[in-house]
């Protein structure tokens, strides 16, 4: 039967032989007590918007492990190509790994073309790979760039689907960015105002949403030149803790020395290739 | 090409489809509302704080709403957990504390509001008060007591005690910084109050900056022999 022998081919990409092992590994696991470490989130706001000459993405820096902050200013505005950036909000290491994999075929892409890479371009690549996994891999992307064909701005959902859209928000404070966009998004704003509304739009998420907080990031593309405005926006938090710990504070319980008794034996300069 | 191998068996045919019938969506009767709660016992004073942050979910409901209650001149409880729970137990305190004046014509002291809240929470042992408890006052001698709970009753004395989603984080720190543990050559010296309170203030800056139901504001409520005094401090409210 034709269904029979698709189920069992196996071509290339990713093999999903191990699952079951994976499976036994973690009832073991479990039974010892332990668990196995948990896929890590970005509750996030990510926003772009397109503008008279070009296209503003913004993200927020805040990094959660269930309701705990694991990273307070983490990167989320990846670089796919010169001209083109990807925002990413879900499962932390796909939304670093799938826009890294997408640069470097969009690189090897444009080396062959000869031709400055294609927003349309990463976000066919971005979607065919995001169908192809059914939304296993948890990545929601908000891409933009400009290319000869203009400013562009499209939002990628973990299914595969795709948007493109004058303005776009993601991630677990995309509700209360998208309040901001409705509100005051205007069709050929200026770059000033289109950078004050997209760091509008971050910070209601980050004082709205508990998932996002911390610095606000933006990247402003336009033809021939990006701005990387990393943090765009910090937060004015200072902490005034002094804990002044004395030495001798922690006790040594053992102590073991070992010397090393090491001699120069031979001693050679060897230059390096810095061509 | 992938193709997803859940409709076939081992056998390469389709798998049978079976309707297992309605699906019953379970409704919960508790909801976490997040919040932290810390009280600390002194030689002549005591410290109940909490943070003014009510949120549910990925959501905030409100900045303004403290988790201290004050019960008596000489006693604070800080309550988190279920909001809902959190009102109807202070309520259903506030009342009995009534009542035992009424009877009694004297106030409750801290001990026996403790005993008498550790009833109140085993009454309900088979559909709990989803709160965290934390009581704070002055005992008979004038000294600083504190009080801890669990969610069905279980209570014993401390000198200091963090409550709430952020208390994991929190507890360790006042373990190190009042009871001095893991800490060699150093001069246990009692704590004072103007310490006390920067200590309790410093603390609750490091919690909102790792856990997401803690921020907004602290409320720190300080019991004196002189009676009740209040403490609001700014923290973030991202």
């Amino acid at each position: 039967m034709a269904t029979v022998s698709v189920c069992q081919y196996h071509r290339g990409g990713f093999s999903f032989e191990n699952c079951k092992r994976n499976a036994l590994l973690e009832a073991d696991i479990n039974k010892l007590g332990f668990s196995s470490p948990a896929a890590r989130k970005t509750g996030t706001t990510i926003c772009g918007v397109v503008y008279k000459d070009g296209v503003v993405l913004g993200a927020d820096t805040r990094a959660t492990e269930g309701m705990v902050v694991a990273d307070k200013n983490c990167s989320k505005i990846h670089y796919i190509s010169p001209n083109v950036y990807c925002c990413g909000a879900g499962t932390a290491a796909d939304t670093e790994m799938t826009t890294q994999i997408i640069s470097s075929n969009l690189e090897l892409h444009s080396l062959s073309t000869g031709r400055l890479p294609r927003v349309a371009t990463a976000n066919r690549m971005l979607k065919q790979m995001l169908f192809r996994y059914q939304g296993y891999i948890g990545a929601a992307l908000v891409l933009g760039g400009v290319d000869s064909t203009g400013p562009q701005l499209y939002s990628i959902y973990p299914h595969g689907s795709t948007d493109k859209l004058p303005y776009v928000t993601m991630g677990s404070g995309s509700l209360a960015a998208m309040a901001v966009f409705e509100d005051r998004y205007r069709p050929n704003m200026e770059e000033e105002e289109a950078k004050r509304l997209v760091r509008d739009a971050i910070a209601a998420g980050i004082f709205n949403d508990l998932g996002s907080g911390s610095n606000i990031d933006l990247c402003v593309i336009t033809k021939g030149k990006v701005d990387y405005l990393r943090p765009h926006d910090v937060d004015h938090h200072l902490i005034h803790i002094c804990l002044n710990f004395a030495h001798g504070t922690t006790g040594v319980l053992t102590k073991a020395v070992t010397p090393l008794n090491l001699e120069v034996v031979e001693e050679s300069v060897q230059t390096m290739d810095t061509s | 090409v992938m193709i997803s191998a859940r409709a076939y068996g081992d056998n390469g045919k389709m798998k049978e489809y079976h309707y297992t019938g309605p699906v019953e969506h379970k409704f919960s009767p508790y909801a976490f509302n997040g919040g932290t709660v810390l009280a600390v016992a002194g030689e002549d004073f005591a410290l109940v704080a909490s943070d003014t942050r009510l949120s549910e979910g990925y959501s905030i409901h409100s900045r303004d709403s403290p988790k201290c209650y004050k019960l008596t001149d000489t006693t604070v409880i800080g309550c988190s957990g279920f909001h809902g729970d959190c009102l109807t137990l202070t309520k259903i305190i506030e009342a009995r504390l009534k009542m035992y004046k009424h009877s009694n014509n004297k106030s409750m002291t801290s001990g026996a509001i403790a005993a008498m809240l550790s009833t109140i929470l085993y009454g309900k042992r088979f559909f709990p008060y989803y709160v965290y408890n934390i009581i704070g006052g002055l005992d008979e001698e004038g000294r600083g007591a504190v009080y801890s709970f669990d969610p069905v009753g279980s209570y014993q004395r401390d000198t200091y005690k963090a409550g709430g989603s952020a208390s994991a984080m929190l507890q360790p720190l006042l373990d190190n910084q009042i009871g001095f543990k893991n800490m060699e050559n150093v001069e246990q010296l009692p704590l004072t109050l103007e310490k006390a309170v920067q200590l309790v203030k410093d603390v609750f800056i490091s919690a909102a900056e790792r856990d997401v139901y803690t921020g907004d504001a602290l409320k720190i409520c300080i019991i004196t022999k002189e009676g009740i005094r209040e403490e609001i401090v700014p923290l973030r409210k991202d």
